[in-house]
């Protein structure tokens, strides 16, 4: 009877520790990526510890291909990111801001990107850059190509943040006398900004790491993750494995940057006096049922 | 009269961005997989027999690249959702650290995190060997198998099934759980009655999002598994980059995408489209 408490208190946990479980899951390529950056390998393939060494980290950026491949998506995901941003941000405005004809046809023409598999998007595109002839195959036919694919979720991330917007404050804004630039640049765009801020680095994301899409129409271009699908064959340098720590380093640096900003974006709001309260606004989450 | 315009200037950037290079290109796509004749002289001829070669050529590719992109969402259903229960009830103050790690691996580039598995999965690892000993490696590898296909992907899109099924718990009104308690329902019988129909619409985006993408991947299938792994985007990739035969891996994109469109409404049609466009209509 003395193993009964632990194995109920097993029962009673085990969603939690399999979520637990999972999450480790999640996270053990991120730990292999990072101890094999500091492998020493026998031959030209990290897949096997060797010894431990911090040449590969001092000589981060050695390789001039590897340095060229990033560079080049860095602009591309910088671009791409500017791109999409304004006009995702701007067509988010247009469907929750407005009704008009032809809207459920914008929807659908923004939903139905995500719902086609890469491989789809990326032929498409490489036939239509083929017949049509006019662009040559490498950084502006990848822009294209990024730009096209970002719209969407920018669209989708901007427009969840609209629609929890208080319109009331916009209106105080006019009523105070604000023409309607002045409202939207003074209220509404630093309101929405950890919306647009959270689609700028998911299209950032998106870009920086797409390979199917880009393998298909990059021409001779070479981005970061093609550089990685070529090397592959002849084995992969340690370099792209301390080079993506790196990354993730800084992307993680960029999420804490907006977590933050989320908050004062919501303290910003919160900061006003206390709403009205109407059925079902009064009632605290935590409040006891009624029995 | 101003107002009415409005809309279509904000709309106009990126709808003509989404009309001249998503829409238009499948336009291409679609002519291009009738086209005719060998390499260097490919004409319009209306011909239909890329389809029939399509299909009867790489059937098996197909019918693979279902069968395995089906096991990895079934997967990665099962584990994400304890992971989203977990976050969304459980975690209290861990709840942000939680999103984060959900989310890291996406701040690690797709093809790095695909040979990182190669690495775990390879012959000297000790996952194999305890993998091994439990009987579940046969001949003691699992590297290029279809079963290391499968860990893939289901590893690669997790994420995708994770957020949305954590979005919908995350919205459910507790009072509505503590009614089903009160009402005498067992912790079971409320899960199922109430807690996982209010989670729907998110598991059907969830298994959409993975299903999608995990059916059309060839990098898996690539780095994972071997010539008898390859699934329906290898064939496609190695047509259209490596063998220059335009027409054939046209009409194959082509038949991928009628055959995903085909699945999803039907799906849709089990699930329920509420919880999917329901969302977008807003």
């Amino acid at each position: 009877m003395s193993g009964g408490g632990a194995w109920r208190w097993l029962r009673e946990h085990a969603v939690q520790i399999i979520g637990v479980l999972v999450v480790l899951y999640m996270l053990i390529p991120i730990v292999v990526i990072f101890a094999f950056s500091f492998n020493d390998p026998a031959g030209r393939y990290n897949f096997t510890w060797v010894g431990f060494t911090l040449d590969h980290w001092s000589n981060a950026f050695g390789i001039p291909e590897l340095n060229e491949a990033l560079l080049t998506s860095l602009k591309l995901a910088v671009l791409a990111t500017l791109i999409s941003t304004v006009i995702g941000t701007l067509m988010a405005m247009a469907l929750v801001r407005y009704e008009f004809f032809g809207r459920r046809a914008a929807n659908f023409l923004i939903v139905i990107p995500m719902a086609t598999p890469e491989v789809v998007m990326g032929s498409a595109l490489l036939s239509f850059f083929l017949i049509l002839g006019t662009f040559s195959l490498g950084f502006q036919t990848l822009l294209i190509a990024h730009v096209m694919f970002c719209i969407s979720f920018v669209v989708v991330v901007v427009r969840s943040r609209l629609i929890g917007f208080d319109r009331n404050l916009e209106e105080a804004a006019k009523d105070l006398g604000a023409s309607p630039f002045t409202t939207f640049r003074l209220v509404t765009l630093p309101l929405i900004m950890p919306g647009i801020f959270g689609a700028a680095m998911l299209a950032f994301a998106l870009s920086i790491d797409d390979f199917v899409i880009s393998n298909f129409n990059s021409g001779t271009t070479v981005t970061f993750p093609l550089y990685i699908f070529g090397a592959a064959q002849r084995g992969i340098p340690v370099e792209v494995n301390v080079i993506a720590m790196i990354l993730f380093f800084f992307t993680c640096a960029a999420m804490g940057f907006a977590t933050w900003q989320q908050r004062r974006a919501e303290k910003m709001t919160s900061v006003r006096p206390e709403q009205e309260v109407g059925v079902g606004a009064g009632v605290p989450a935590g409040a006891p049922a009624a029995t | 009269m101003r107002r009415r315009v409005v809309p279509y200037f904000l709309l106009g950037p990126g709808a003509a961005w989404l009309l001249l290079f998503f829409v238009v290109p499948l336009y291409y796509l679609a002519e291009l997989s009738l086209n005719g004749g060998v390499f260097g002289s490919y004409e319009f001829d209306w011909h239909w027999a890329n389809y029939s070669d399509a299909l009867s050529l790489y059937d098996t590719q197909f019918i693979r690249s279902f069968v395995y992109a089906g096991l990895a969402t079934l997967f990665a259903l099962l584990l994400a959702y304890p992971l989203a229960y977990t976050i969304a009830f459980k975690a209290g103050r861990w709840r942000n650290l939680f999103l984060f790690a959900v989310v890291a691996p996406f701040f690690t580039t797709y093809l790095i995190r695909t040979l990182a598995w190669e690495t775990i999965l390879s012959d000297q690892s000790p996952v194999v060997s305890v993998l091994d000993t439990l009987g579940l490696a046969p001949e003691g590898h699992v590297l290029a198998t279809g079963g290391a296909v499968i860990a893939g992907l289901t590893y690669n899109f997790l994420p995708f099934m994770v957020l949305p099924i954590y979005a919908s718990l995350e919205r459910i009104d507790v009072r509505l759980i503590e009614a089903g308690k009160d009402l005498y329902a067992s912790a079971s019988q409320t899960f199922f009655r109430v807690t996982l129909p209010l989670s729907a619409p998110g598991v059907v985006a969830g298994t959409l999002l993975t299903f999608i993408p995990a059916s059309g991947d060839y990098v898996n299938a690539q780095f994972l598994g071997s010539a008898s792994n390859q699934m329906i985007g290898n064939v496609i990739q190695s047509l259209y980059l490596k063998q220059s035969d335009y027409p054939a891996a046209a009409a194959l994109s082509f038949v991928l995408m009628a055959a995903i469109l085909i699945l999803v409404l039907i799906y849709i049609r089990f699930a329920g489209s509420e919880s999917l466009m329901g969302e977008e209509a807003v």
